[in-house]
């Protein structure tokens, strides 16, 4: 076989492989010469992208694929043993891009923006580790490995959050995140355990095929479900992520993005998969659940926007808004999903909400992440956090305050950015399960370019103030991070519709219906 | 032919062509920089022409005259006082109310589901 | 009856792990909590695996017999490992704010953001 064919058939192993032994040269390099190491975590992360890029185009031709590690095939005769499985379906590659993006991103943004700090090794090592578990988490196909990803996120993720060790807010952050993070894994421990003492088996497609929706497997999914939406920044618990978000460095932040969607995605394929073969019994729809979810956290999220003056903390609830969205697109699905009486022919909506829900995860990792860079770009240019300090920048910082137009256009849906068009599909789908739900979703995006708007005035524009005379624009390798955030995001608005048939459609199908998922049992046992 | 182009991104119950939203754009953007165009384009430079006028009042130092960002949208904050100052109230910084706050949705979830 | 001891011991673990990251104001009480809801989860793990009467699960020079299922034990190990590496971070973490605050009570360094 070609080589191209052999790395398509290992690729989901050197996906994670290839990161982590970056993760562990990183130090060794960075002894030698601080640039070399930064171009050698670009250049990983590089060839990450690219191994994904091909994984997807196969993807996308012929079904999921699955990787075994250690063996050739799960299953012995014809028992379906214990082994740790990677099972990377549409939605799982759809997730991997994102994160692969961001991490990139973060990069080629920390060459400029953490040049100066101490402890650079450390810092791109647990980078490449963070980046490490994203992908981990949502290539698995074994719920005790999905665990141990969860756990190795959190744990480098805190780390990172903690990085400024000389600021008192910056270790109180990484302690709550930390604090928060573990008790959530926890639960999962727990349901995971839950679960394999009533079937025997790790895998999630042996789980899915041999569910019954008995009492103890309600438990488990309440667990799984609360443990994952507190990951995953869902209001009332939702209370860790402005502080994380706010006081880690701006590169940091945009990796976190990438990891509170991961959490998320645990939601999705605990419901739709994992849970997908009894989702139907006759019981109060989970997907109502979930649009309430998603409707309290919107609405608390703008309204706590407006009151910051803290740049970041203000994004940082933002975030929290758009989080909201997400969930209220699958919710809608899920509602018609579990609803026994109406099939999914009859309520086309609900299979346009899915794909405006997922289409939205994708864009507010994009939007919010290319916010939270130009936040860091101001505080690298001013050393000013608060924004009743801040003035007049547009004068001095003209790239900036073009990106940062960008990212506000894009994050309040304002045609034509990337925004716009999942927003779009969620109000058109959301209207037609109940008109409320559409307002209030309306609502909540005009507050969001209100706040946005606020921030503009009060950085951007304005006189030009005595104390930032001398404030000049950030260096190149920043600008080029933000450059290919904000050319992703024009190009999903001005041609969302190849976007999405390519890219949303497939994984929205795996996801509604699991037996793509489960064609592998089928194979041997 | 115009149909299927103008049909770009079906949302199912209508659509929206980013294209004809650019080209909308532009048309109005040109309208607007020929009207512009009908403007007096002389002026003197560094005399009281080009100062900001403020309504004859004076203008204070750059510093006072730019507003925080703390006093934006005053009115629609004191209005929604009891909301916001409820909701300040519940975001302690306290790490043992986040795990308050989770273990009470994880029994409002427990109720849901226990007694379907 | 007896047979289900292990399973109370670990809700009671667990509840009175979450009451201590609930109810006491020291960090250093509520990283003892964690811990011990750690160990509750992860004495649920080895309890699923035990059957009636058997042995190690061990087949050098075992003398034969029901063996215990070996799967929940290697769960178990990973848990512990990660248990020990957060419970490091976290204690490390509060050294930190030990020297940054003076104080170790979690009302007090909360901050002053909203």
């Amino acid at each position: 076989m070609s080589f191209l064919d052999q790395l398509i058939i290992h690729g989901p192993a050197l996906l994670i492989a290839l990161p982590l032994l970056g993760a562990f040269l990183t130090p060794l390099i960075g002894r030698v010469n601080d640039k070399l190491r930064n171009l050698f975590v670009i250049i990983i992360l590089g060839i990450t992208a690219i191994l994904i890029l091909l994984l997807a185009q196969e993807i996308f031709a012929s079904g999921p694929i699955t990787y075994v590690f250690g063996s050739t095939a799960p299953y012995v005769g014809k028992e379906t043993v214990i082994r740790i499985l990677f099972e990377i379906d549409a939605l799982s590659i759809f997730m991997a891009m994102i994160g692969i993006i961001l991490s990139f991103a973060a990069a080629i943004y920390s060459w400029a923006f953490m040049e100066k700090n101490t402890g650079l090794d450390k810092y791109y090592a647990l980078l490449l580790l963070l980046t490490v578990g994203m992908l981990g988490m949502v290539l698995t196909g074994d719920m005790f490995n999905f665990f141990v990803f969860l756990e190795i996120t959190s744990i480098s993720s805190c780390a990172l959050i903690a990085y400024y060790v000389n600021k008192a807010k910056s270790v109180e952050a990484g302690f709550k995140y930390i604090v928060v993070s573990t008790i959530g894994a926890l639960f999962v421990l727990m349901a995971i355990a839950l679960l394999y003492g009533q079937y025997d088996a790790l895998n999630i497609a042996k789980l899915a095929d041999s569910i019954t929706f008995s009492f103890v497997d309600k438990i488990a999914l309440v667990l799984l479900l609360a443990a994952l939406a507190m990951k995953g920044g869902i209001v009332p618990m939702h209370m860790w992520l402005p502080d994380a978000y706010s006081r880690a460095p701006a590169s940091v932040s945009l990796v976190l993005i990438g990891t509170t969607q991961a959490g998320l995605y645990g939601v999705f394929r605990v419901l739709f998969t994992l849970y997908g073969n009894v989702i139907e019994l006759p019981t109060i729809s989970m997907g109502w659940i979930l649009v309430i979810l998603g409707l309290l956290t919107m609405l608390v999220g703008v309204i706590m926007a407006m009151i910051q003056v803290d740049f970041k903390r203000l994004i940082a609830y933002g975030a929290v808004a758009e989080l909201g969205y997400m969930f209220l697109g699958v919710g809608t699905c899920l509602t018609v999903l579990a609803n026994p009486e109406v099939t999914l022919a009859q309520a086309p909506f609900a299979f346009e909400a899915l794909k405006g829900g997922l289409f939205h995860v994708f864009n507010d990792a994009l939007d919010v992440g290319l916010l939270f860079m130009v936040a860091g770009a101001v505080y690298y240019a001013t050393k000013q956090t608060s924004l009743n300090s801040l003035g007049g920048l547009a004068r001095n910082m003209k790239y900036t305050t073009v990106f940062f137009i960008i990212g506000l256009l894009a994050v309040s849906g304002v045609p034509p950015m990337n925004g716009f068009a999942s927003k779009l599909l969620i109000y058109e789908s959301t209207y037609q399960l109940n008109p409320i739900l559409s307002i209030v979703a309306i609502l909540a995006s005009i507050m969001l370019l209100a706040i946005f708007v606020k921030v503009f005035h009060a950085a951007f524009l304005g006189p030009a103030l005595p104390q930032f005379e001398k404030v000049k624009e950030v260096p190149k390798s920043m600008l080029i991070a933000m450059g290919i955030i904000a050319a992703f995001i024009v190009l999903f608005g001005l041609f969302p519709d190849l976007i999405v048939n390519t890219i949303v459609d497939p994984a929205a199908n795996a996801l509604i219906d699991n037996t793509g998922y489960l064609q592998w049992l089928t194979g041997g046992a | 032919m115009i149909e299927t182009f103008l049909q770009t991104f079906d949302t199912g119950n209508g659509f929206w062509n980013p294209l004809i939203w650019i080209i909308a754009f532009v048309v109005i953007f040109l309208i607007v920089v020929i009207l512009r165009g009908f403007g007096n384009k002389t002026y003197k430079k560094n005399t009281g022409q080009t100062k900001a006028f403020l309504s004859g009042n004076q203008e204070y130092e750059k510093n006072q005259m730019h507003v925080k960002a703390s006093n934006l949208y005053w009115g629609w904050i004191e209005s929604m006082k009891w909301v916001i100052d409820g909701l300040k109230k519940m975001h302690t910084g306290n790490v043992s109310d986040y795990v308050f706050w989770f273990v009470v949705v994880m029994g409002i979830l427990l109720l849901f589901v226990g007694l379907m | 009856m007896i047979a289900n001891i292990p399973y109370l011991a670990v809700v009671g673990l667990i509840v009175i792990g979450l009451s201590a990251v609930l109810f006491r104001k020291n960090i250093i009480k509520m990283i003892i909590g964690i811990t011990l809801i750690e160990a509750g989860v992860n004495l649920f793990l080895i309890t699923l695996g035990y059957r009636e009467g058997s042995i190690a699960p061990i087949w050098t020079s075992s003398p034969g017999g029901v063996m215990a299922y070996p799967v929940p034990q290697a769960l178990t190990l990973t848990s512990i490992v990660i248990g020990v590496a957060v419970t490091a971070l976290m204690l490390s973490l509060a050294i930190h704010i030990y020297r940054h605050h003076g104080t170790l009570d979690v009302r007090k360094i909360g901050g002053d953001d909203q």
